[in-house]
C-alpha cells in the first residue's frame, strides 16, 4: 500500500535564514492564489515545496525572484526579505534581484544559441568577465557545476537546443549558476527527465547545497525526501506544514499533509 | 437474424465476428463523403489554376511584344568630302537625310529591289534619321570614310505592322501624317531585303514617358525610379516605426482599455481602403504641410501610413509566436526587459517581421489609388537630376504609369501598359523571393 519514502538526509546543519517571507498574499485578478504564507528558508539547505497541483507552489516560488512582476494581473503583498532586505522595496531593481536569485524552469528552455553562448549570456550582461579568457573560465566552471562539461566540452559551438532533454536541463542549471546566484529556485526541474538524468540532477542539487540556498518544487515525494532537508507542504494556497523533511515524511502534524504524502489527496 | 445478442440454442450469446474486408454501410458513407470532399477541393484548385494560367497567358501575350521592337539596319559610308559639304550647308540634318536615302535605295537596289521614296517617307518610318547620323559623326569623326552599320528604331506603326496589329485596312487611301498606304510597300521591301530585324527594346525599360506623337519611344524607367524612391521612403519610415510600435505594444505597454483600443484601431486601419489614405495625404501633406505635389516623397509618406498597420500586425504576431519560455529564461538570469527583447525575442521574430515588411512593401508597390489623389499620374518626361530632386520632383510610379498608358487611345500605349504590368510583376516576384530567402537565412539559426 503506502511506502514511506526513504529519508536519507537526516542531518540538518545549523544554518542562517536566507529568505524570510511573512504574510505573503498573491492575487491573480480576483483569484487569491497564496494566502498568508510565512516561511523562513535556510541558507545552504535544500527546501522542497510539495503539494497538489494548483496549490500555488510555482506562484510562491516566482514571488522569491519577482518573476510574478511579468504577469500583468498578478499582485503580491506581504513582506519577503533576502538577507534582511525587502525585495519588494521600491529601490530594488528586479533585474539585480534575479541575478542574485537564479531560476530553473520546469521545461528546459535553453536559448536558441550555442552552448557556449547559453552559459556566457548571463556573465556577459552582468559584466562578470573582463576578457575572453575569463569568460571561457566562467563557462567551463558553470558547465562543470552543471555536471554536463564532459558531454559538451567538444561541441561548445553546437546549438543548446540540439541537446537531449536531460542535457538541456543541466545546461539550464549551469546557465543559472553561471551568474553566481546566492539562491537557486527550481520549479519541477526533473519533470521532463528520465530516471538517469533525474539522478544526475539530484546529485547536482546536493552539490549545489554547499554554496546556495536551493528551493525545489516537486511532485515526487521520493525526490523531496531524497534531496531536501526542509519541506513545505502547500494546499489550496495555504502553507499547511513546514518542517524538517524527515519530520514531514515520518511524523506529519497536519492530517492533510499525511493524506497527501500517503496519496489520499492530490 | 444477425442480432448479436440473440441467444443461440445452447443459451450463450453468440458474438458476431466482423470481417475487416467487409466494409459496412457507415464506413462506406464516410469514405464517399471524404472522396467527394477531395473532389471539391481538387476542382477548386483546378479552377484557381485555370484563372492563373489565363491571367499569365493574357499578360504575356499582350505584354511581351512591348519588350521587342523593329530596327532597320543600314550600312552607310560617309566620305570626308560628304561630311564637309553637309556641314557647310544651311539645313545640315536634311543633307544627312538625303545621303541616307541614297544609301538606303542603293542597298535595296543591290538586293534587287527598285523603289522610289522621299524624305517624308523616311521621316514617317524611321523618325529624324538625319539628326541621328549627324550626331554620330560629330561624336565619332574617326568613323568617317569607314562603313558604319546604323541601327535605326522603326516607328511604332512599322513595329505594329510587323507584329500584325496594324495593317492596310487601318489606313485610309490618302493616309495621315503618321502613315500613308505607300509606306507599307517600302516596309515590305525593307523586310524582304533583310534590313529589318527585331531587337530588345531597351528604351522601354530605361526610357521616360512620351507624348502621343512618339508612342514607340515611351519607357517605364522613370516611373520605376519613382516607385523605388517611394519604397525607399516607406522602408526607412515604416520599418523602424512599425517595429518600435509593435515591440512597445507587445512587450512593454500595460494591458488595459487604452492599449486594447489602440490594438483594435490598428487592425481596422489595415482594412481602410487605400483611397482614403490618398485623400488624407492630399489634405495633410500637400494642402496643410505644403509638400510638393506629385512627389515620391509624399507618395512614400502616404504609402507609409498604409503599410504601417501591415507591418505592426505581422511584427506583433511574430513577437507573440516567440515562446514565453525564452523570455522567462532571459529574465530569470537577470536580463532586463529590454535586453530580453533585443537579445532573444527580436532575433527569433526577425523572419516574421521581414516577411511582413516585404509583403507590406509589395502591397505598397502595387498601390495606385492614393497616387491618383496626390497627383502622381502626371506625365514624366525627364529623369530627376539628383536623389533629393527625385524625392521632391514630380514623378510617377509603375502602377500609375500603367494606368496612364492604358487610358490612352493609341494601341501602342496599350501594349506598353501590358508590358508595364510584366515589369511590375517581376518586381513583385523578386520581392517575394527576397522575403523567402531572408526567412530561410534567419530560420537556419535554429
Ligand atoms: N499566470 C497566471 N494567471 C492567472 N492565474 C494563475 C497564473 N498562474 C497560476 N495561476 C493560478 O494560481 C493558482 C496557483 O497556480 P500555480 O501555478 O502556482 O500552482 P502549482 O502549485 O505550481 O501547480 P502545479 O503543481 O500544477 O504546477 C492556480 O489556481 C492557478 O490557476
Ligand atoms: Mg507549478
Amino acid at each position: 500500500m503506502y511506502d514511506a519514502p526513504q529519508v536519507t538526509k537526516q542531518e540538518t546543519a545549523v544554518t542562517d535564514v536566507k529568505i524570510q517571507a511573512s504574510d505573503v498574499q498573491v492575487y491573480y485578478g480576483g483569484n487569491h492564489a497564496i494566502k498568508d504564507v510565512s516561511v523562513a528558508i535556510d541558507d545552504k539547505t535544500v527546501t522542497a515545496f510539495i503539494g497538489p497541483s494548483g496549490c500555488g507552489k510555482s506562484t510562491f516560488l516566482r514571488c522569491l525572484n519577482r518573476m510574478n512582476d511579468t504577469i500583468d494581473i498578478c499582485r503580491v503583498t506581504g513582506d519577503i526579505r533576502i538577507d534582511g532586505e525587502d525585495i519588494y522595496d521600491k529601490r530594488v531593481d528586479p533585474v539585480q534581484l534575479r541575478a542574485k536569485v537564479g531560476m530553473v524552469f520546469q521545461k528546459p528552455n535553453p536559448f536558441p544559441k550555442s552552448i557556449y553562448d547559453n552559459i556566457a549570456y548571463g556573465p556577459r550582461i552582468h559584466g562578470m568577465a573582463r576578457n575572453k579568457a575569463e569568460l571561457d573560465e566562467i563557462v567551463e566552471k558553470a558547465l562543470r557545476r552543471g555536471a554536463i562539461w564532459d558531454e559538451v566540452k567538444d561541441r561548445l559551438d553546437a546549438p543548446g537546443t540540439g541537446l537531449s532533454g536531460g542535457q538541456q536541463q543541466r545546461l539550464c542549471i549551469a546557465r543559472a549558476v553561471a551568474t553566481e546566484p546566492e539562491v537557486l529556485l527550481m520549479d519541477e526541474p526533473c519533470s521532463a527527465l528520465d530516471p538517469i538524468a533525474t539522478a544526475q540532477v539530484e546529485e547536482l542539487i546536493d552539490e549545489l547545497r554547499q554554496n546556495y540556498a536551493v528551493v525545489i518544487v516537486t511532485h515526487s515525494m521520493q525526490q523531496a525526501a531524497r534531496v531536501s532537508q526542509k519541506t513545505a507542504f502547500f494546499h489550496l494556497g495555504n502553507l499547511v506544514e513546514y518542517d524538517d523533511t524527515s519530520k514531514i515524511f515520518t511524523n506529519p502534524e497536519d492530517s492533510r499533509t499525511e493524506s497527501y504524502i500517503t496519496g489520499r489527496i492530490g | 437474424m444477425t442480432d448479436a445478442s440473440m441467444p443461440t440454442a445452447t443459451g450463450t450469446p453468440e458474438r458476431k465476428v466482423k470481417s475487416l474486408t467487409e466494409i459496412d454501410a457507415r464506413t462506406a458513407k464516410r469514405n464517399a463523403a471524404e472522396k467527394r470532399f477531395k473532389l471539391y477541393g481538387m476542382a477548386a484548385v483546378v479552377t484557381g489554376l485555370l484563372f492563373l494560367v489565363m491571367l499569365v497567358t493574357a499578360i504575356l501575350t499582350n505584354g511581351l511584344p512591348a519588350f521587342k521592337r523593329a530596327v532597320v539596319e543600314v550600312e552607310f559610308t560617309l566620305t570626308q568630302d560628304q561630311f564637309d559639304a553637309a556641314e557647310s550647308k544651311l539645313l545640315k540634318t536634311a543633307e544627312y537625310n538625303t545621303l541616307f536615302i541614297t544609301a538606303l535605295s542603293e542597298t535595296l537596289r543591290e538586293r534587287g529591289i527598285d523603289r522610289e521614296f522621299d524624305a517624308a517617307a523616311v521621316d514617317r518610318l524611321l523618325g529624324s534619321v538625319g539628326g541621328t547620323i549627324r550626331a554620330f559623326y560629330r561624336e565619332n569623326p574617326d568613323q568617317i570614310d569607314q562603313p558604319v552599320a546604323f541601327e535605326l528604331a522603326a516607328s511604332s506603326r512599322v513595329d505594329r505592322y510587323l507584329k500584325g496589329t496594324f495593317g492596310r485596312d487601318d489606313v485610309t487611301e490618302e493616309g495621315n501624317r503618321f502613315f500613308i498606304n505607300a509606306d507599307f510597300d517600302l516596309v515590305d521591301d525593307m523586310r524582304d531585303a533583310g534590313l529589318i530585324r527585331s531587337a530588345f527594346n531597351w528604351v522601354f525599360l530605361t526610357g521616360v514617358d512620351t507624348g502621343v506623337d512618339n508612342p514607340g519611344g515611351a519607357g517605364i524607367g522613370a516611373s520605376v525610379l519613382g516607385s523605388f524612391l517611394m519604397m525607399f521612403v516607406v522602408l526607412i519610415l515604416a520599418l523602424p516605426i512599425g517595429v518600435a510600435a509593435s515591440i512597445y505594444l507587445e512587450e512593454f505597454a500595460p494591458k488595459n482599455r487604452f492599449t486594447d483600443l489602440i490594438e483594435v484601431n490598428i487592425s481596422n486601419l489595415a482594412a481602410v481602403p487605400s483611397i482614403v489614405f490618398g485623400i488624407l495625404g492630399l489634405a495633410v501633406f500637400i494642402q496643410f504641410m505644403h509638400l510638393p505635389q506629385s512627389a515620391p516623397l509624399v507618395g512614400g509618406l502616404v504609402l507609409t501610413l498604409m503599410t504601417l498597420p501591415t507591418i505592426i500586425i505581422s511584427t506583433r504576431a511574430s513577437l507573440k509566436a516567440v515562446p514565453p519560455s525564452i523570455r522567462g529564461a532571459a529574465l530569470g538570469i537577470g536580463a532586463s526587459k529590454m535586453q530580453t527583447v533585443f537579445h532573444h525575442v527580436l532575433p527569433l521574430a526577425m523572419p516574421g517581421i521581414l516577411t511582413g515588411t516585404i509583403i507590406g512593401l509589395a502591397q505598397a508597390l502595387g498601390e495606385t489609388a492614393p497616387l491618383l489623389l496626390i497627383g502622381m499620374v502626371g506625365f514624366v518626361a525627364r529623369y530627376p537630376d539628383s536623389f533629393v530632386g527625385g524625392l521632391e520632383g514630380p514623378n510617377s510610379a509603375m502602377p500609375a504609369q500603367i494606368y496612364n498608358w492604358a487610358a490612352r487611345s493609341d494601341a501602342v500605349f496599350t501594349e506598353k501598359a501590358w508590358g508595364g504590368i510584366i515589369v511590375l510583376l517581376v518586381f513583385l516576384l523578386a520581392m517575394n523571393l527576397v522575403a523567402i530567402l531572408l526567412r530561410r537565412k534567419f530560420e537556419r539559426r535554429w
